[in-house]
């Protein structure tokens, strides 16, 4: 628990002195008597309090005796010390010594349990609710209201407010802690106290249900049974769990969780509590989207595939370890040159194990982390403004005047991010800036102000940051999300405005695993520890830490030159880790360079279509079952133990180590420890860093013949069809309805070039978004874009845009659509 | 010496179509505008403070004072709200001066308002009123147009809105915190104090929340001068009231007289209990004061006094009731009104009342035991202070003081097997000396 | 189930009159909703809606103001809201015996409304906590208007009355419009009857009457010598 609620850049704190059940203690200013008495060791029960919330005195259940308020003069009745400031001289008797406090106390507890139905024997919340142990430790033995006779309130039980949280209105006890987190934190007021009196409810609006990204968090700080998900509900009991704390995977935020888990299977995830990071909230996909592990298409043994007697390539089949070394060794041996594609989602010492292996096994330097739209200048980006870097912390996001949000929607992409921000702006000292295609929701939320850019229009919306109206000085922070790669020039425009402004800028990619692959060197351009390849003092340094004659000098393909050079055959082997087709910029060609190489190895956790087209599939250890490391946006190091011992199940790394002996080039490596300590003794490059090189613009796409073209914008929306999410029915059920959004007069343009009308009123008009990869039909919402812009989520139906529609920026038709 | 009785408030009650500004101009209304206009805010504040005028809304908190609280030097702008949420069971004061005089409070509105350099005022009345608000909306047309609202009234320079805001149905809305989240358009539960709206009230403006007949006595202490106002009524209790007579009385009714009255004068003024009947228990100040008896019929009506008497005055409801009315019943149906206008935010009130209520029930048809009353004044003892507002502790008020006063009769009930009066001979229609 | 019909957009434009009447918008709320009753008879669905888009606030907040306010109704009123006060002093006085009455005679019960016949009015009918008319007890109100000093035959008439669609006037106030047009005024569209009834009733007059018998005054400037000292 936080002592004070104070923000955390740090002030002269004034200390004040108070007497708590005869202890004296000095504690900030402004403290709170009840944060005040878990100093000195005293617990006084609460319910409606919680730290990150603001106080409201509603329970009642936190009531102390205050003999005297500091001024020689005593409050005649009993206070709500969640709601009172400590005063110099002030004595607080809690329950521990005050009977008037006891009784208070009792009191109020025996009111919460006259309407409460008493079913802790079937609440999922019995063994670890604060009702329940409170009212054993401060309340009555028996009910005097029970003994009475008296009659309950009664509601229908439980009733979901969405798909994934139900609400059992008879346990609850009015706190409002998940309304006001809701209001407070998340900004999503879709569930709201209705009724009043005994009658008071929480309550969603009919048509509206509680479809939140933050709303587990309403459920864990419930402090009865009231709020629980349909996903955890009567699947285990507390005292039968194992906790495990670890690290969200699903974002570069590096929340803090815990995992829950009875033999052997992971029973729930919950929010950890890092006042650094996270605070004590995640989003619903951190802590729901856990099933993807244990799903039916999970690979449990290694495969190779057989070849028929006529030469051709046959089923795969299961094989032992050593026989798919071998024979990964000897196939990627065989078809000549190799590369390796690796997924942004392994941990920082997987990764540095792709890397070396590249390097080592087969003396290339075409290696590249980034299954996504990725461009030249964003890997001179990574090497010359990322790799080694940091400084900005979540803290200084909260301290900044002004925030800058450069193709990054941290509600969808970091979420983590976008709660610091929404409690900074709340607070009214940030100023969030987005150059964005639209006012989305969560920039909304975070009051923050558009700078409305269509795709490909970033570098000039950049430059115009500098004007001084946009408030972009050396206190301001910029943001860059992995998608500004996509506009040519505009990774250079982003590092210009942080040079003129003297703002600090950090770059925020969406997985959990990117950061760690550029410190990794799982880059073209970039050996392990910020090393530039073009570097021959760097690639000595390299060669000497590994124990081998050299590393390759020359700067490698990246991850569209690997897929071009399969394809064309200049490349003949490819050992693929962790890349879902339909996330890389081109999936049609990502395909065909799979059919087109010679010998595919891909190490998966579950089958994909690359697995289908691989020579030899090794089955990975999904996060649970292995240690590991993710960097976060912000170069924190996240470690986290195993959750579960499973001998069976190897990490990425272990199966590259058996892979490269095989090959006769061994990594030197079979462990997470000695992968960490290779990494620790190879250090930082402590050499001059590249230049940033934007390089040259790649030809523009061109527009389809004879149509009014618009551009494409597009990012993924953080609940959505994205394969970690699967086997997560209730989450996925939340998510966001996909929509196009348009500009009113785009909007108003497409309709009068179409000759559908609406079908009635209260229908929501269909259009059809055609590029050169097929059409996607979306209901059409009319927003703030500029005009001639279509945003359409990314991973929101079917295989997505950049499968089934076009490549991000490019040109497309929009037409109306009919039902 | 005052005069027993001193009509201001109440003087234009009997004039023809008072309500109109033609019949309140007449009568010299809106004099106090320019007086006021021509004195500095401070001085108008200064000039409350002297009158000694405490808050007639109940809490007798004093008016100057806390206009007083308004930090000036806060560049947010200020406001004024009226609280015209009427809904203390026994309270009838405000309801019919605003139906008969709504110049007079519109008047007090912009008196104060300068004083406090407010340009947006508001009339915060109950929604179950709607000739009250008609009358209301009148005035305030009215006064715009003759040029007493708005831009620059009377040549002065000084600006004010005037903004009449029906409510929808919630007692708890009279709590001053409560009204204002009301009037933001959200759910009347009180706010968390510190901050007090002097401070950030509205829109987290200062705000000064007064009753109507704390603002309708500001023009008469302007036009009259402060020691006017506190010649009358008692030392610390300065001033005239409205008394709101109820009941079994002869002739219920609105009596304007100095504090410190006593209601042996009042009921005597009023032709004395009705015939053939005698006064069994009584509210100084609405149902959540505790109930007095006939031995307290001297006790002087003022906050000092009826405080000292073990009960509060109030809003000056005198609730009078005789022999003929069961107080179970009575505080049963006060307690069940309670219950169903707690607003929910707290434990002890929310929880509590629902108890109480069933406690009570019980034990008003005759069912529960004697240990029943001592579990009641316990549940009282558990809600008394340890509710977020004065609510709750409003409920206790007739159960504790009942329970005081009429032990036995709770313990008839037990021993009758249910309530031993006759509903019928308490009413207004009963047959004239029909017994209990 | 078909879609409900939309509100139509005079009443959108003055739900955003309403709003815009305030410093700040969602102050607009109370009389908003007020307005929604008297164009769709209750707070309906199409309502709340409403007025969570011109506020720019969740439907689920606009709903728990709706839900916390009495006078807001789930479901459909009558052509009158007949409310009898059964708080204590109304209730002992014969306010309870008054509503016992009228539920038999109406054949409802608390909160419910008589059944649309042909040619008559509908009424619903409901128990009320105290009007701040302690001095007419018992009260009834109509449609919010003043019926004091009410019997159980006397509330038995008006509601007749109401029914047969006679005119029927406040004992202190005006001639009674429906529901729909009080809900009207209390959003702040006053209608023309604000001249209408007495200053003051009996009661109010009591306390002036006995000081005028008795030439008691306050002793200031009063009546029209205010006029004449400026």
């Amino acid at each position: 628990m936080t002592t004070t609620d104070k923000a955390p850049d740090k002030v002269d704190t004034d200390l004040v002195t108070l007497t708590i059940d005869g202890v004296q203690v000095s504690v900030p200013k402004d403290t709170l008597v009840i944060r005040a008495a878990e100093q000195v060791g005293v617990q006084i029960p609460r319910f409606c309090d919680h730290p990150l919330l603001d106080p409201v005195g509603a329970c009642r259940q936190c009531l102390v005796d205050i003999p005297d308020a500091g001024n020689g003069r005593g409050f005649p009745k009993p206070q709500a010390s969640c709601t009172l400031p400590v005063a110099e001289g002030m004595v607080v008797n809690t329950q521990a010594t005050s009977e008037v406090a006891d009784k208070a106390q009792q009191g109020v507890m025996e009111f919460l349990l006259v309407n409460h139905p008493l079913d802790c024997p079937v609440c999922d919340k019995g063994g670890e609710c604060p009702l329940q142990n409170q009212a054993m430790s401060n309340g009555r033995g028996e009910s005097r209201f029970a003994e009475g006779g008296g009659i309950k309130r009664t509601f229908p039980k439980p009733i979901n407010i969405s798909a994934q949280v139900l609400l059992d209105r008879e346990r609850c006890v009015l706190c409002a802690r998940c309304t006001r987190f809701s209001e407070q934190i998340a900004g999503d007021p879709f569930i709201a106290l209705a009724e009043r009196g005994a009658l008071q409810q929480v309550a969603i609006y009919e048509r509206e249900p509680y479809e939140s990204y933050f709303s587990g968090n309403a459920i864990q700080i419930c402090p009865v049974g009231a709020l629980t998900s349909a996903d955890y509900r009567f699947r285990s009991r507390p005292f039968d769990l194992v906790s495990t704390p670890g690290v969200a995977e699903h974002d570069a935020c590096g929340a803090a969780i815990r995992v829950d888990h009875r033999r052997g299977k992971v029973m729930r995830r919950l929010a950890g509590n890092d006042a650094a990071v996270n605070e004590e909230w995640i989003s619903d996909k951190d802590r729901f989207a856990f099933r993807y592990a244990t799903t039916e298409d999970r690979i449990t043994y290694p495969q190779v595939r057989e070849t028929l007697p006529t030469g051709e390539r046959g089923e795969l089949r299961p094989a032992s370890w050593p026989e798919a070394f071998a024979v990964a060794a000897r196939g990627l041996r065989a078809a000549g040159a190799g590369a390796v594609l690796t997924g942004g989602r392994v941990t920082a010492e997987d990764a540095y194990a792709y890397a070396k292996f590249a390097r080592v096994a087969l003396d290339t330097n075409d290696v590249d982390f980034r299954a996504r739209p990725h461009s030249a200048e964003e890997a001179s980006f990574l090497a010359s403004q990322v790799a080694l870097s940091g400084g900005v912390t979540y803290d200084d996001l909260e301290a900044a005047p002004v925030v800058v949000l450069l193709g990054l929607e941290p509600e969808d992409e970091a979420a983590t991010i976008f709660l610091r921000l929404r409690k900074a702006a709340k607070r009214g000292r940030t100023q969030v800036v987005s150059v964005a295609p639209f006012t989305s929701r969560g920039l909304r939320k975070m009051q923050g102000r558009l700078v409305a850019t269509a795709p490909g229009a970033e570098v000039e919306a950049i430059g115009s940051l500098k004007d001084a109206e946009h408030g972009v000085t050396k206190d301001a922070v910029i943001l860059v999300g992995e998608r500004l790669a996509g506009t040519h020039g505009a990774l250079s425009a982003a590092v210009e405005l942080a040079r003129t402004t003297g703002a600090r800028l950090a770059w925020v990619p969406r997985r959990a695993g990117d950061r760690g692959a550029v410190e990794a060197g799982a880059l073209p351009n970039l050996l392990p520890g910020g090393r530039p390849v073009t570097e021959a003092s760097a690639r000595v340094d390299v060669a000497a830490a590994w124990g081998v004659d050299q590393v390759p000098a020359k700067v490698g393909r990246d991850g569209n030159a690997i897929v071009a050079a399969l394809a064309k055959g200049d490349l003949g082997g490819v050992v693929v880790g962790g890349v879902d087709p339909d996330d890389t910029g081109d999936p049609a060609a990502f395909r065909a360079a799979l059919d087109a190489a010679g010998f595919v190895v891909s190490l998966e956790l579950r089958e994909t279509d690359v697995t289908r087209a691989a020579d030899v599939v090794l089955p990975v250890a999904p996060v649970t079952d292995k240690a590991g490391t993710f960097v976060t946006w912000d170069a924190r190091t996240r470690a986290f133990d195993a959750v579960f011992t499973n001998p069976a199940s190897l990490p990425d790394l272990r199966i590259l180590a058996g892979i490269a002996d095989e090959l006769g080039r061994p990594l030197g490596f079979r462990t997470v420890s000695e992968v960490r300590g290779e990494m620790q003794a190879l250090g930082p490059w402590d050499g001059a860093r590249a230049e940033l090189d934007a390089g040259k613009a790649p030809r523009a796409a061109k527009a389809p013949k004879g149509e009014h073209p618009m551009a494409l914008a597009t990012w993924k929306q953080l609940v959505d069809l994205g394969a970690m999410q699967d086997g997560e029915e209730h989450l996925r059920a939340t998510a966001r309805t996909p929509v196009a959004r348009l500009s009113r007069a785009s909007y108003d343009a497409v309709l009068a070039s179409s000759d559908t009308s609406l079908d009635g009123a209260g229908e929501q008009q269909l259009v059809t978004v055609t590029g050169d990869r097929g059409s996607l039909t979306l209901p059409a919402v009319v927003a703030d874009l500029p005009d001639d812009v279509v945003w359409v989520p990314t991973r929101s139906v079917g295989r997505g845009v950049l499968a089934e529609l076009a490549s991000p920026g490019s040109p497309v038709t929009v037409k109306g659509a009919s039902r | 010496m005052s005069d027993t009785l001193t009509p201001v408030l109440t003087d234009n009650w009997d004039t023809e179509r008072a309500w109109t500004l033609a019949s309140y101009e007449e009568r010299g209304g809106y004099a106090a505008l320019d007086k006021a206009f021509a004195m500095a805010p401070d001085d108008v504040i200064n000039a409350v403070k002297e009158s000694g005028l405490r808050g007639r809304g109940g809490a007798g908190f004093p008016t100057g004072m806390k206009w007083g609280f308004i930090p000036q030097d806060n560049p947010k702008p200020k406001y004024l709200v009226v609280n015209a949420d009427e809904s203390e069971p026994g309270t009838c004061k405000d309801i019919p001066l605003m139906m008969a005089s709504p110049h007079t409070l519109v008047e007090g509105v912009i008196v104060s308002s300068y004083a406090i350099r407010a340009n947006t005022a508001f009339i915060y009345v109950r929604g179950e009123v709607l000739h009250v608000i008609r009358r209301l909306q009148r005035a305030v047309q009215e006064a715009y147009l003759a040029g007493h609202l708005g831009k620059n009234i009377h040549g002065s320079g000084y600006d004010l809105d005037l903004i009449v805001h029906a409510g929808a149905g919630a007692y708890i809305c009279g709590e001053e915190t409560a009204l204002l989240e009301g009037l933001e358009g959200r759910r009347g539960q009180p706010r968390l104090r510190p901050p007090f709206p002097a401070v950030a009230g509205l829109y987290a403006s200062p705000t000064v929340i007064n009753n109507v007949e704390s603002i309708a006595s500001v023009p008469s202490i302007i036009v009259n001068g402060p020691s006017w106002f506190a010649g009358m009524g008692t030392e610390k209790s300065n001033g005239y009231g409205i008394f709101s007579l109820s009941g079994h009385v002869s002739t219920p009714g609105q009596y304007e007289a100095p504090l410190g009255i006593t209601l042996r004068e009042l009921i005597d003024l009023a032709g004395g209990m009705r015939e053939g009947h005698e006064l069994k228990f009584w509210t100084p100040g609405g149902s959540s004061t505790p109930l007095l008896t006939p031995e307290h019929l001297d006790v002087p009506l003022d906050f000092e006094s009826v405080g000292a008497a073990g009960s509060m005055l109030g809003t000056r409801a005198l609730q009078l009731f005789d022999e003929t009315t069961c107080v179970v019943r009575a505080v049963l149906r006060w307690t069940e009104f309670y219950k169903h206008e707690s607003c929910g935010k707290c434990t002890p009130c929310r929880e509590g009342t629902w108890w109480l209520v069933q406690t009570l029930a019980k034990l008003e048809k005759g069912e529960g035991s004697e240990a029943d009353l001592d579990l009641l004044l316990d549940q009282c003892d558990n809600i008394l202070g340890r509710s977020f507002c004065a609510l709750g502790d409003g409920a206790t008020s007739p159960i504790s003081s009942s329970i005081q006063h009429f032990r036995d009769e709770y313990l008839a009930h037990l021993t009758h097997g249910g309530c031993p009066f006759d509903p019928a001979a308490s009413t207004a229609f009963s047959p004239v000396g029909a017994e209990a | 189930m078909s879609t409900p019909a939309k509100l139509d957009e005079k009443t959108w434009g003055e739900l955003r009159e309403i709003a815009a009447r305030y410093p700040e918008a969602r102050s607009g709320l109370l009389p908003m909703l007020h307005l929604v009753q008297s164009v769709e008879g209750r707070v309906t669905p199409e309502g709340i809606e409403a007025c969570a888009e011109i506020l720019g606030i969740s439907a689920a907040e606009v709903n728990g103001v709706a839900t916390f306010y009495t006078m807001y109704k789930r479901k459909p009123v009558g052509d009158y809201h007949v409310g009898v006060c059964t708080n204590t002093l109304c209730a002992v006085m014969g306010g309870d015996l008054i509503f016992e009455r009228l539920k038999e005679h109406l054949d409802v019960g608390n909160d419910e409304t008589t059944p649309e016949e042909d040619g008559r009015r509908s009424i619903t009918l409901e128990h009320i906590e105290c009007n701040a008319a302690c001095d007419y007890a018992p009260v009834m109100m109509v449609n919010w208007e003043f019926m004091d000093n009410q019997t159980p035959e006397s509330a038995v008439q008006v509601v007749d009355d109401l029914r047969a669609g006679a005119e029927v006037t406040s004992t202190r106030g005006p001639r009674l419009c429906t529901w729909r047009e009080a809900e009207r005024v209390l959003a702040g569209f006053p209608d023309d009857r604000a001249d209408e009834g007495p200053t003051a009733g009996p009661a109010s007059l009591a306390g002036l009457a006995i000081a005028r018998e008795n030439g008691w005054t306050s002793g200031a400037d009063a009546g029209s010598d205010k006029g004449e000292s400026k």
